[in-house]
């Protein structure tokens, strides 16, 4: 595409690829849009286009003092599930991929074959098990559950990204006199750094996004940003514009996330059966 | 679990000694592999087991009186109850609706968007946006910025051109429910199958033009036969995602009006959660359970086997 040959565009298509991309971004920058608005304005109806924008929700906002604990915990419970799944998917990853067996097909579709387990089927058990644990409302139960949810997706992701790498050259060092160690520090480690990154990203999209555990496994201390945007939907607070300010909070920085490694997200999100 | 069964008799745990091929071969990988296996055995078996234990008890969180076997009557009163048939067709009408609206706008966007055109990527960044938008996020700018039937977007633009506005979620629910998941879902299909439309090989779609062939039979006949494997593992993918819906519903209409929107994942999570029955709920935990079962196998009997490994 950019040999430099500045391919002349098809303007229809061009236009109405435009008009869908518009339409389907449209109900988030509406959202931004109502972030600015006075919460009298936000539920102005024929609604206000131009108007005088002000801070006041987002000031708001960071005064509860809540807002920043809901956030941290979205922090810790994605950065924190995501860490384990891949300090446990890395070696299983790396050995399915650069020692396979006869195993390691059916090892690999067994372990998507858990991610269909209905999260609904087991709820009961879990929510006892967090009881009984003690561990209702807190974040290392998320941060179990969201390991071990994930953990298929973040195997599979590197799966097919290691495969994809030389095999030949730890033979390669190795002959060479390296030592194991330094064989994975300096050989190995730069090469799948780039896979690894990009399983963690994906990794925690979906655990900041994650909502059927967080909405039914914590009430006020561990409940992260998806929990704290459902409670505006009780009836009686109309507070539209402190909602939208929140709601921008909460999923800029995965959407800025979702846009930077969006192409490396398809091999993730179709166990590497696209690329 | 059937699910392991289903998918082609894995094995449960790898052998201890297993003869290496490859590079390297006599590393011994067990060390490497075993936390990742004894971990998701464990997350499989342990929840599964405590389901079908409690689905034959009687049991309930808020009267400690009531316990013992129940035998299958959790099972005969839930088959019983008209809210389970119906919180069926409600996850089937969700899962099938969805997929087939996506896949098949995802394909024809998919197609236009593989022109080239001016801006073409930042149009396809702000395409793909609302995936990465949190199901609540979503569900109640839906809800209320846009659908609102007094201060809604909507409802104002029904005004403007003298109509009545319409409470879509008391008039449509399931439908507005559904609007929602395919605005979530479309970005998702568009990606997929976008990227395996750029994969294509160009210069077969040249040597299909030089001997005159025109665009629609191009797309019909090597463009979507070369999609098929990104449109199978859409479906798959999507199956499993929809089929345990539960934050837009329970944002937008919780289950209602009456049962209009409550899928089974709802259903027991109501059951479940706010009538406390934990007997009741793990027997409809075990049809969940049964059902995806099915949905599997047939997913990895014609989907798995596409995938690469």
């Amino acid at each position: 595409m950019s040999y430099g040959v500045a391919k002349k565009g098809s303007p229809i298509a061009g236009t109405i690829a435009w008009i869908v991309a518009l339409l389907m971004f449209f109900p988030i920058a509406w959202m931004v849009l109502a972030s600015f608005k006075t919460e009298v304005q936000a539920v102005q109806s024929p609604p206000l286009i131009i108007f005088h924008p002000t801070l006041i929700n987002y000031r708001d906002i960071f005064a509860e003092a809540n807002y920043l604990q809901f956030a941290w915990n979205s922090i810790a419970i994605s950065v924190g599930a995501t860490l384990l799944s891949l300090i446990i998917g890395v070696p299983a990853a790396f050995s399915m991929a650069f020692y396979p067996t006869h195993r390691t097909r059916g090892l690999l579709l067994w372990m998507l074959s858990t991610k269909m387990l209905p999260a609904v089927g087991v709820l009961v058990p879990i929510y006892l098990l967090c009881r009984d644990a003690g561990l209702l409302d807190s974040k290392t139960a998320l941060i179990i559950i969201n390991m071990l949810s994930n953990l298929p997706i973040a195997i599979w992701m590197l799966y097919t990204f290691f495969r994809d790498l030389p095999k030949d050259i730890i033979e390669a060092s190795r002959i060479d006199g390296a030592n194991l160690r330094q064989v994975l520090v300096h050989v190995l480690l730069p090469l799948v750094m780039p896979g690894i990154a990009s399983t963690g990203l994906l990794g925690i999209i979906l655990c900041w996004n994650e909502a059927f555990w967080s909405l039914n496994l914590t009430a006020h201390s561990a409940a992260p940003l998806t929990a704290f945007i459902a409670s505006f939907s009780a009836p009686q607070g109309l507070f539209w514009a402190k909602l939208s300010a929140a709601s921008v909070l909460a999923i800029a920085p995965i959407l800025i996330f979702g846009w930077i490694s969006q192409k490396q997200l398809v091999s993730g999100l179709t166990f590497g059966a696209v690329k | 679990m059937s699910a392991t069964t289903a998918s082609g008799g894995a094995p449960a745990s790898p052998k201890p000694r297993q003869k290496k091929k490859g590079p390297g071969g006599g590393v011994n990988t067990l060390p490497l592999l075993a936390p990742s296996v004894i971990l998701l055995l464990i997350w499989m078996i342990v929840p599964l087991a405590m389901t079908l234990f409690f689905a034959f008890r009687r049991y309930n969180l808020l009267n400690p009186m009531i316990h013992g076997w129940a035998g299958f009557r959790n099972f005969e009163f839930l088959l019983k109850d008209p809210a389970l048939l119906h919180s069926l067709v409600v996850s089937v009408i969700i899962v099938v609706g969805v997929i087939v609206i996506t896949i098949c706008l995802g394909t024809v966007l998919a197609a236009i968007f593989n022109q080239p055109f001016r801006g073409q990527g930042v149009a396809r960044v702000l395409m793909i946006s609302p995936f990465f938008v949190m199901p609540t996020v979503s569900a109640l700018v839906w809800k209320n910025l846009l659908l609102d039937p007094v201060s809604g977007l909507f409802a104002a633009m029904f005004r403007m051109v003298g109509l009545q506005p319409v409470a879509w979620f008391s008039v449509f629910p399931l439908g507005s429910v559904m609007t929602i998941l395919c605005w979530e879902w479309l970005p998702y299909a568009f990606l997929i199958l976008f990227t395996a439309l750029q994969s294509m090989d160009e210069e077969q779609l040249e040597a299909a033009r030089l001997d005159g062939a025109s665009a629609l039979d191009i797309f019909f006949n090597i463009q979507l036969p070369h999609m098929s494997r990104a449109i199978s593992v859409t479906i798959m993918i999507e199956m499993i995602f929809l089929l345990s819906v539960f934050a837009e519903i329970y944002v937008t209409t919780g289950g209602g009006p009456g049962y209009a929107t409550t899928n089974l994942t709802f259903l027991i999570y109501q059951r479940a959660l706010l009538a406390f029955n934990v007997g009741g709920a793990s027997a409809a935990g075990v049809i969940a359970i049964i059902l995806a079962n099915i949905v599997s196998a047939f997913l990895t009997r014609s989907v798995a086997k596409r995938l690469e490994v």
